[in-house]
């Protein structure tokens, strides 16, 4: 498996940052700040994660007076998305849906 | 990071059916049940008809483009700006059928544009959690 994706998953393995990151995805830029009131952590710990995430180039921070809003950067994840094995998994599912259909039909 | 050149790909799924290939041809072929295990359809049997499968989330373009009736069925599969062909082959066995489904034709670029705008970041999320769980 290629380096990018190693420092992906390693990034994203930890719950609580890939929950942060999630969060970033679903709802746009936040601050620390905001970030922290949901999280379940302390500030310092949100901010090491955000730092994590951002070496993984998955978070952007951009400066606005004093705050910092920061952003996910979903094309990072790029990488992760295997064609093939969306498709591979896509089949099995209805491979099954397939066998439960002969096992009800007429002969 | 080094890029691979541009190639096709296939995803196959094969396995070994207890039914004979007359009946599962019958569900590969007949829109009322091919709706039951995989899309609503208006395919029909015959090469070069044009048909596409629907579900909530979009539609497939498809064209039918060989048959063989109990033994092999093709057809283009074309959404999301992802052009591939789809091969069904039925191999009669001892106890049933050998069932084998190759979708060929995937490309870099063409996976490409099918991370486009189209597919929904919920999507994205759903298959990233998959790509996770996997790895653990």
């Amino acid at each position: 498996m290629p380096n990018v994706h190693n420092v992906l998953f390693r990034t994203l393995a930890d719950p609580t940052r890939r929950a942060i990151f999630e969060r970033l995805c679903r709802d746009g830029e936040q601050t620390v700040k905001a970030l922290t009131a949901r999280a379940g952590v302390s500030q310092p710990a949100v901010s090491k994660h955000l730092g994590v995430l951002k070496l993984a180039r998955l978070v952007r921070g951009r400066h606005e007076g004093r705050q910092t809003y920061y952003s996910a950067q979903l094309a990072a994840l790029a990488p992760l998305i295997d064609w093939t094995s969306q498709m591979a998994g896509f089949w099995q599912g209805r491979f099954d849906k397939l066998e439960d259909l002969l096992r009800r039909m007429d002969q | 990071m080094s890029k691979p050149a541009p190639e096709p790909r296939s995803v196959i799924v094969e396995r070994e059916i207890p039914f004979p290939p007359e009946k599962i041809w019958r569900a590969l072929t007949q829109p009322h049940l091919i709706e039951e295990w995989l899309m609503k359809t208006d395919f029909k049997p015959v090469v070069g008809h044009r048909f596409d499968f629907r579900a909530d989330w979009g539609s497939v373009d498809c064209q039918v483009l060989t048959i063989e009736p109990n033994k092999t069925l093709s057809y283009t599969w074309a959404a999301y700006g992802l052009e591939s062909v789809v091969t069904w082959t039925l191999t009669p066995t001892s106890t049933g059928t050998h069932l084998r489904m190759e979708q060929s034709g995937f490309r870099q670029d063409q996976q490409q544009a099918y991370q486009g705008a189209k597919y929904g970041w919920q999507r994205f999320f759903a298959n990233l959690e998959q790509v996770l769980a996997r790895t653990e």
